[in-house]
């Protein structure tokens, strides 16, 4: 079964990254981007079987820091 | 009974040395030296601390995959029962990252790596690590760091400040941190996580020695117990 984690950082916690890509995009001469928020993509690829509980363990333990960051676990399949 | 410090190395971590100097020139005994698959720590030990560096390659997120190494989990139970734990830098971030102080270290706000002497003003001065200074003393320690914007949410920053759990602030904000925190303490008092590297400031050769009274109190601290 093939998983997809998208972590992102929290509404409200800056983004310095998200930040600099914005400005890089202005200075590209792209307009009207009001927003850039830089996040992760993890594939993972595990047993057919596996629970959706141990995904979000997955996800808290180690994949998202849930201090600052949110995770949404799509199933690719 | 003699001073026991243990120092940990993870792969990728980089001031562990400086760390091991610091901790000998001022307790006279060289720390045991750890590595980060060891399952165990030496028993009995005084002081353990995590250095700085990139563990890891700083995979994931800064400290997170040295944060669940095996030997963490032995950190753990250690700091649990008391045990002083001084986590500088990536130790911080592993410190962090492993739930053993509160919050997250961000990318700097610059986006730029920093690397130079900073002021940072002693906040808390009654703890082990800080009891060797003055409370609102400036001290001139160096910082080196990429990942140094300390993050947490108001309610835990308000909790922090209102225990006396920030150690230390940046007198110039250098990094994005909120409220200006350098240095966090638990709420037992005896896990510290800083980001400047006070083990780079103990020797006039380095330009500076206000990172002595860091070790030498909680050395002393200890030795006497």
């Amino acid at each position: 079964m093939k998983i997809r984690v998208h972590v992102s950082l929290k509404p409200g916690v800056l983004d310095p990254q998200g930040r600099a890509v914005h400005h890089a995009l202005e200075g590209l001469g792209f307009s009207g981007v009001e927003d850039v928020r830089v996040g992760r993509l993890i594939e993972l690829d595990v047993a057919d079987d596996t629970g959706d509980a141990a995904l979000d363990e997955m996800c808290e333990k180690l994949l998202a820091n849930t201090v600052i960051e949110n995770y949404r676990i799509e199933k690719v399949g | 009974m003699a001073f026991r410090a243990a120092v940990i190395t993870f792969p990728g971590s980089n001031c562990d040395r400086d760390m091991a100097v610091a901790i000998e020139k001022v307790s006279g005994i060289a720390p045991i030296r750890v590595w980060h698959g060891d399952a165990h720590l030496p028993e009995d030990l005084d002081f353990i601390a995590l250095p700085g560096g990139f563990s890891y390659g700083d995979y994931l997120r800064s400290g997170a995959m040295a944060a669940n190494s095996p030997i963490m989990r032995s950190v753990k139970r250690r700091a649990e029962r008391g045990v002083p734990v001084l986590g500088v830098c990536n130790g911080f971030q592993v410190l962090t990252e492993a739930g053993l102080l509160p919050g997250a270290l961000m990318r700097n706000a610059s986006q730029n790596f920093i690397c130079r002497t900073v002021a940072l003003s002693v906040e808390n001065n009654q703890s082990l690590f800080t009891a060797g200074y003055d409370s609102g003393q400036t001290i001139d320690i160096p910082v080196a760091h990429h990942d140094g914007n300390y993050f947490a949410d108001d309610n835990t920053l308000d909790r922090l400040e209102g225990d006396g759990r920030v150690a230390f602030r940046y007198v110039e904000n250098c990094n994005g941190s909120r409220r200006d925190i350098a240095g966090v303490l638990n709420a037992a008092g005896n896990v510290l996580g800083m980001m400047p590297h006070p083990e780079r400031a103990v020797d006039p050769a380095h330009g500076g020695t206000d990172g002595l009274a860091l070790f030498e109190n909680a050395i002393k601290a200890l030795a006497e117990a």
